[in-house]
């Protein structure tokens, strides 16, 4: 399983980032070969709008199968994110990512549910 | 004559201006009041009129189009606003960032991105006793407000001669939507509280019109609370303050039954008074 966290830094005990859109970086934790990447998100953050369109796109391309983060996408943005398969977690924003990463595989993370 | 009303920051009496402004010069003069706060119109709450004439206003948005399309992506490299996005093998089109530049449409090399108009919302005209009055009203979820902001003020000047008194309800801030009401005003009547909150914002304000190259003047509202900052500001900077409002809980009472203001308040009708002289002898 390919798992993309909205991290605020690079590494495992920083803190995750509860935005979506616009979220400093994405950490791509790659479980088959446990390897931990880094994908910044800083180009978002001098945009007006479509912040989130855009983090969503990353998201694809990074081909996650999981996403876990704090808020949740807004709604343009679940609907780049619904063109693939991957799974929405939140509840994530105060936690480390290490920490995130075991409440996910605990099953104590609620999937995001589209408020629209 | 065109006169916007508008402020930085929000809530410091633009609708309560425009509205007994609008009645009192109405007296004596043609008056059109616009409400361009298209986001959140409200001054048709203190004003009765019949509704004369509605339409429903629109903006051009691109249409894929994919049997021609090669999903080569110029579309979304040229988009400044991400309204427009290859994902996959699908190009979509987020209609509420569209700021119908026609960039991609026009830039598209099999002509895939026809643009189509997608409404955003509505005009109204109302005729009171005494005047017209025109409300924008944008699509609750419509992002671009400056589409319809044009077409009122086009509307308006389509419909009323030129010697109409012509106001202009515009949106708070300094953003586009404050822009567009203002750019195409003759004059621009700032309104601000005498607060370090409101001096901020009309320092932001008065930057802009600057950069727009407008006329305009200072009223100060709720006159009494906070201190003394936009005073000296406008001294320093030699702004001309048309009149003070003064802080008076009934202005608030009235305003918040939906009643016009001057009618009553007799320190409010003298501060109405001094700024229906100054307008009177814009040229």
């Amino acid at each position: 399983m390919k798992i993309v966290f909205t991290v605020k830094k690079e590494g495992w005990d920083t803190q995750m980032d509860p935005r979506f859109g616009r979220t400093d970086t994405f950490a791509v934790y790659n479980e088959e070969d446990e390897s931990l990447s880094f994908v910044s998100n800083a180009d978002t953050e001098t945009m007006e709008h479509g912040a989130g369109l855009q983090a969503a796109k990353k998201v694809l391309q990074l081909k996650a199968d999981i996403l876990i983060t704090g808020n949740g996408p807004g709604n343009k943005a679940l609907e780049i994110l619904k063109k693939s398969k991957v799974a929405i977690y939140v509840g994530a924003g105060d936690m480390s990512v290490r920490e995130a990463y075991d409440a996910y595989r605990a099953g104590r993370l609620p999937k995001f549910e589209s408020k629209a | 004559m065109k006169i916007a009303i508008a402020s930085g920051k929000g809530g410091t009496g633009k609708t309560t201006l425009s509205t007994n402004l609008s009645s009192y010069l109405a007296q004596s003069r043609q008056v059109v009041l616009a409400d361009l706060d298209v986001e959140e119109p409200n001054s048709k709450l203190f004003l009765k009129g019949n509704l004369v004439f509605e339409k429903p206003c629109s903006k051009m948005i691109p249409q894929w189009d994919k049997e021609a399309c090669t999903l080569c992506g110029k579309c979304e490299e040229v988009c400044r606003f991400n309204a427009i996005m290859k994902i996959g093998d699908e190009i979509l089109v987020f209609p509420e960032l569209c700021h119908s530049c026609y960039a991609c449409s026009e830039l598209c090399p099999t002509d895939s991105l026809p643009m189509v108009p997608r409404k955003i919302g509505e005009l109204k005209h109302f005729r009171g006793d005494h005047f017209d009055f025109i409300e924008g009203r944008l699509d609750i979820g419509e992002e671009q407000a400056v589409p319809l902001i044009g077409q009122v003020i086009e509307y308006v000047d389509e419909k009323f001669s030129a010697d109409t008194i012509k106001l202009f309800d515009a949106p708070p801030g300094t953003s586009c939507p404050v822009i567009e009401a203002a750019r195409s005003s003759d004059f621009v009547i700032l309104i601000t509280e005498s607060t370090p909150f409101g001096l901020n914002d009309l320092k932001l304000a008065v930057d802009t019109m600057r950069v727009l190259n407008r006329k305009f003047s200072v009223v100060i509202n709720r006159y009494g609370i906070g201190d003394n900052g936009v005073e000296e500001y406008c001294d320093a900077e030699g702004i001309c303050v048309i009149a003070k409002i003064p802080n008076d809980r009934r202005i608030a009472e009235l305003y918040s039954k939906g009643e016009l203001v001057y009618p009553k308040i007799q320190e409010f009708k003298i501060a109405l008074e001094q700024i229906a002289r100054f307008v009177g002898g814009l040229k």
